[in-house]
């Protein structure tokens, strides 16, 4: 276990940033770009994930477990977010017959 | 050292995976490159020794979402290519505005000093025995409260995903 902690220490912690704000951009590049609402779901599912990626990187170099619980709450709770969500398209599919966004306009102005 | 080279491989290709999840024609393929994702990424969980988080990240995204997903593409029979695309107007905008975004959090964290953050003795807390004494013992109450929001959500969808009687 002492190699693998000397040798955590060789990668920079602003590695894992640009890794994460890499990812976390192309998640928001996914939202505004796709009109098909299943891969937006998945661009939002790219960019909890970053997040989750730097708060374990945070916690581990910092040696705090606090940053790792949290992160398995935010699992848990994306957990029912893509449950409900999913859900909630197979709706939209059944009184639309579409899953394009734009078709969702009912409560413009 | 060759942690180092494990965090570039990984890195590389979680990113091309990502992209791919946007540039793929076919929903089902978009879902499969973000499996490829998720893999790498627990990858990186095992990089950073949080094993309890590796297993449940895999167990979690791996198992349970993407079947969530794989299903929702087969029922709702979307498998049919480029149906419906925002212009190209539209997806270079995104794609200025992503990459904006990406230059602002790239030159704010330029000047935060995170060196000073690092600790040399790190750490066994990513352990399943350290992360379940935590888990158990100071955040007990969220953890029972999660399960309630568990079952919620699995009303929840199940209310949503019932046919009308009429």
């Amino acid at each position: 276990m002492e190699t693998t902690v000397a040798q955590i220490q060789t990668i920079p912690l602003q590695y894992y940033i640009l890794f994460c704000s890499a990812l976390f951009s192309i998640g928001v590049i996914g939202v505004l770009a796709k009109r098909n609402a299943l891969v937006i779901f998945m661009s939002v599912e790219l960019m909890l994930n970053s997040a989750n990626l730097l708060l374990t990187a945070f916690s581990a170099y910092r040696n705090d477990p606090a940053g790792q619980i949290f992160v398995f709450f935010i699992m848990v709770v994306a957990a029912a977010e893509v449950a409900i969500g999913l859900a909630l398209l197979v709706v939209v599919y059944r009184s639309t017959k579409t899953i394009d966004i734009n078709a969702l306009d009912r409560l413009k102005w | 050292m060759l942690s180092l080279y494990l965090f570039f491989f990984l890195s590389f290709v979680a990113l091309i995976s990502a992209s791919m999840v946007l540039l793929s024609k076919k929903p089902i393929h978009a879902v499969l490159y973000l499996t490829l994702t998720f893999f790498t990424l627990a990858g990186h969980y095992i990089l950073l020794n949080a094993q309890f988080l590796a297993v449940v990240h895999v167990i979690v995204y791996a198992g349970a979402i993407m079947v969530l997903f794989l299903f929702t593409v087969m029922l709702l029979n979307l498998n049919i290519e480029g149906e419906f695309q925002k212009s190209t107007l539209m997806k270079f905008v995104a794609a200025i505005a992503g990459g904006m975004l990406f230059l602002v959090l790239i030159g704010t964290l330029k000047s935060f000093d995170v060196s000073t953050v690092g600790n040399p003795e790190m750490t066994q807390i990513g352990l399943v025995k350290n992360l379940g004494k935590t888990l158990y013992s100071d955040y007990l109450m969220p953890f029972e409260l999660s399960s309630i929001l568990f079952l919620s959500a699995m009303v929840g969808a199940v209310m949503l995903g019932k046919k009308d009687k009429n």
